[in-house]
């Protein structure tokens, strides 16, 4: 199953890109996906998969689109 | 209409979507760039600041921002532009307008706005110092 990853502000930054493709074993959920994508150590994100805040246990499907956004800080 | 604006924001535009006769009160707020770090390990003056949005749904959330405050306050119109990219210390990297019958749901108005779009909408600043630069979330 071939997802996108979207990447926001300091995760951007760190990836060198703002978006790439990643397959993902069928079934998985954000929280699977999540889990393998190395996100520095205690940075609290949350996810939206095709521009909707979702939990964790959302599942992907093919075609995709998971955004992972740091802290916000608007305003 | 945009509300993300690369360019300075003309707070008279905003102001100006939020004009009636049936208001008694307007309220301008200008949320402006600070010399003074959010980050409290940080010493050094701010020297620049830099947004950056997820531009598509952070139109989206604006827009419901001000729908939605102007839905719990009957007779209240709100408009709201965020500047994104480089933005200079006391430039304005937001400006809320509010056009209302009487001051009460002006205020009241303007902070619901203001507090809503700190928690939700997707927007990340990025400080510069002579520290170097950090990303700066809004507390809870």
């Amino acid at each position: 199953v071939r997802i996108t990853v979207r990447w926001f502000a300091q995760l951007r930054e760190q990836r060198g890109c703002s978006e790439e493709p990643l397959d993902v074993p069928a079934g998985s959920t954000v929280e699977t996906v999540l889990a393998t994508l190395a996100l520095p150590a205690g940075l609290r994100v949350a996810v939206a998969v095709n521009a909707q805040l979702v939990e964790r246990g959302a599942a992907l499907r093919e075609g995709d689109e998971l955004a992972v956004l740091p802290p916000i800080g608007g305003g | 209409m945009r509300r993300l604006s690369p360019a300075p924001i003309d707070v008279a535009s905003v102001r100006a979507r939020v004009d009636s006769p049936a208001h008694g009160a307007i309220l301008v707020f200008e949320g402006v760039a600070r010399a003074s770090s959010g980050d409290p390990a940080r010493s050094s003056p701010v020297t620049g600041l830099a947004y950056e949005a997820w531009d598509e749904v952070a139109e989206r959330e604006l827009a419901a921002v001000e729908r939605e405050t102007e839905a719990r306050w009957p007779g209240v119109r709100v408009a709201i532009v965020h500047r994104t990219g480089d933005v200079p210390i006391g430039d304005a990297a937001v400006v809320i307008a509010v056009g209302a019958p009487h001051r009460d749901a002006a205020y009241l108005a303007s902070r619901h706005a203001i507090d809503t779009l700190k928690e939700r909408v997707p927007i990340w600043k990025k400080e510069t110092s002579l520290d170097g630069t950090s990303w700066i979330g809004n507390r809870p």
